[in-house]
């Protein structure tokens, strides 16, 4: 009997679910408790010592939690998953796996502007040091490269101009500096991409966008692909040396090919502490499991908006992966061929003020911080987002004084044209 | 048998069938994974037996160590080799000389022989090599899925509150064949 392969909307409904051995609750329940009981002493002292499976306490793992953390490696591919308090924190804990003071990691220019705030500034202050390079010229990734390097970061489809990295040149670049690839893959969602099809070792997700998809609740996830060989060397202690925090375990060597997610859990998430909420984990649960229809629609969107934008009068030019016209076309054609996502920048004529303006005229859209949501949303990122940086930075990460930024939802599409159309005239 | 990949289909019917697991290499010191599948084994009702020859007169988890695996004196389902890949041939040669011979040999996650092996197939043996069973029991039983791990299966019946001492039903729905090629390839670049 050869076993069946599920598609990706079968795995979004049920991978990680199960229904509830004690009362038979089919939905996830919301198991809204800081600690779990142990059976005995020497039950307690396995779960302490990693030697069974269970649960302790909340900020090390939780079930609603776990059932999220399999759902979402599941859907991409890996091993095992993560689940941590923001798409931040997934950054810090996952890092806190690879970096030691002094060490460097090469990240993309083109990030989400907290990322470039979070590695400029918060990192420095644990030593670690990241060295900017282009996502459009992969040799500078190559360029990059020293003996301190311990990673490479990158987003599948950057934000904010929604354009496509091209992963599997970086991951040949990784590959052959010995080091792990780590993709955000937050902006595509696994049923747009797969990064760990592509080459990529880790994958992190701001759930707070697209994989929760409905604006209300915050959290991050680490997938771990299983692809990386963390005993080959000895650069990478937190899983290949022994762990004085566990009586000697060596995580790699006990673990195998997930070991990357229990250091996470059981060195990053447990000392560091940014553990996500049992109830914002049911709440981006509940919207994984629409996750294809929606992800299919925020892009059919996205494109119909794109086009119409690009023959407008008050617009200078629109940057969306998913038009023939773009420099990206063809990595989108290769990585995203069901739709180039649903965040992306066009450049209003009038520069800084007609950006501002635009905001303030829409009335369908919301003026806002955030991407992924059922609800159409729009924002000037260099007077917002990207505010922080200085004018060279922000051009350089995509967000230029005329650059409006929208992430179109899952509303009628004619509606968000119509609203378009009268914030531009107005 | 393509030691690449194994189905599910494969590793379910030899941890459904074999009951007595005799464990070359397993250590009395409770950080070592040996001494985490030995004793998560024996909960889940296996019949357990450490051979060691350094820790003989000891015992691990209630169970006396015996020296070698000619020495257990009573018919074992399955050899796990938890030592280095340099010792499985003398290992193999050595169950194959048992009567009756075992039914399974299992080299542990990172331990892979590929001569060894076939040596055991030829013999009529199945053979398991870089895997874990605890880890491919937790995940077939998804009792692994508590650690956030992606058991590669589904499953839309109530399961059993586990207990200690029981046996989970390891037959659920088979997500992709179970195929682990990222697991092989990290662990096979850095065979002992």
């Amino acid at each position: 009997m050869t076993e069946r392969t599920p598609g990706f909307a079968t795995l979004a409904v049920h991978a990680g679910a199960q229904p509830d051995p004690t009362t038979g609750a089919r939905a996830t329940p919301i198991y809204q408790t800081t600690s779990f009981v142990f059976n005995d002493a020497d039950h307690a002292a396995a779960l302490f010592g990693l030697q069974t499976f269970g649960n302790i306490y909340t900020r090390i793992g939780n079930p609603t939690q776990a059932v999220l953390e399999e759902r979402v490696a599941a859907l991409e591919g890996g091993t095992a998953a993560l689940a941590v308090a923001s798409g931040h924190a997934a950054q810090v804990i996952a890092f806190h796996n690879l970096l030691t003071p002094g060490d460097e990691f090469v990240a993309a220019r083109k990030l989400y502007g907290g990322s470039i705030n979070q590695f400029s500034h918060a990192y420095k202050n644990f030593g670690w040091n990241v060295v900017w390079a282009d996502p459009d010229d992969i040799s500078t990734f190559r360029k990059a490269i020293t003996p301190k390097t311990k990673a490479i970061f990158i987003e599948s489809i950057a934000n904010p101009g929604g354009s496509i990295t091209d992963i599997e040149a970086i991951a040949a670049v990784a590959r052959e500096a010995g080091v792990p690839l780590i993709v955000d893959n937050t902006l595509a969602s696994p049923y747009l991409l797969r990064p760990i099809d592509h080459g990529a070792d880790i994958v992190l997700h701001s759930l707070t966008k697209f994989l929760g998809g409905h604006g209300n609740s915050i959290g991050g996830i680490i997938v771990d692909a299983g692809t990386f060989d963390w005993s080959k060397t000895d650069r990478y202690p937190m899983l290949s040396a022994p762990r004085p925090e566990y009586h000697g375990i060596k995580l790699h060597e006990t673990f195998g090919n997930f070991a990357f997610a229990i250091a996470a859990r059981v060195l990053g998430l447990r000392d560091l502490g940014p553990a996500i909420s049992p109830f914002n984990a049911f709440q981006i649960l509940t919207g994984i499991e629409t996750l294809g229809l929606r992800m299919q629609k925020h892009s059919d969107n996205s494109k119909a908006v794109a086009e119409w934008l690009e023959s407008h009068p008050a617009v200078a030019w629109v940057n969306y992966a998913g038009l023939p016209s773009n420099k990206y076309y063809a990595l989108a054609r290769k990585y995203t061929p069901k739709g180039a996502g649903a965040v992306f920048t066009f450049g209003v004529r009038g520069g800084y003020d007609a950006g501002v303006k635009l905001v303030s005229n829409v009335k369908l859209f919301s003026h806002l911080a955030n991407i992924g949501d059922t609800r159409s949303l729009i924002i000037h990122p260099a007077s917002t987002t990207h505010s922080q940086l200085d004018d060279e930075q922000k051009t350089k990460a995509g967000a230029g004084p005329e650059v409006v930024r929208l992430s179109i939802g899952i509303e009628d599409k004619d509606d968000l044209i119509a609203d378009l159309d009268q914030a531009l005239r107005a | 048998m393509d030691h690449d990949h194994y189905s599910d289909a494969y590793i379910r019917s030899i941890l459904t069938s074999v009951k007595t697991i005799a464990m070359v290499g397993a250590s009395p010191l409770n950080v070592r994974p040996s001494y985490f599948a030995f004793k998560y084994l024996a909960e889940r009702g296996y019949d357990m037996i450490p051979v060691n020859p350094g820790q003989v007169g000891k015992s691990l988890l209630g169970k006396p160590f015996v020296a070698s695996l000619s020495e257990i004196g009573r018919p074992v389902d399955m050899v796990e080799i938890f030592r280095s890949a340099q010792y499985a041939p003398a290992l193999v040669e050595e169950a194959l000389a048992l009567t009756p011979q075992p039914k399974v040999i299992w080299m542990q996650l990172g331990v892979r022989h590929d001569e060894a092996g076939a040596r055991a197939e030829a013999a009529g043996l199945k053979v398991v090599m870089n895997r874990c069973p605890k880890i491919e029991y937790g995940r077939l039983s998804s009792e692994i899925s508590w650690m956030g791990v992606n058991s590669r299966t589904l499953s839309s019946k109530r399961p059993p509150m586990p207990t200690h001492g029981m046996r989970l039903s390891l037959s659920r729905q088979s997500v992709g064949g179970a195929e682990t090629p990222a697991a092989d390839r990290a662990a096979r670049t850095h065979e002992h």
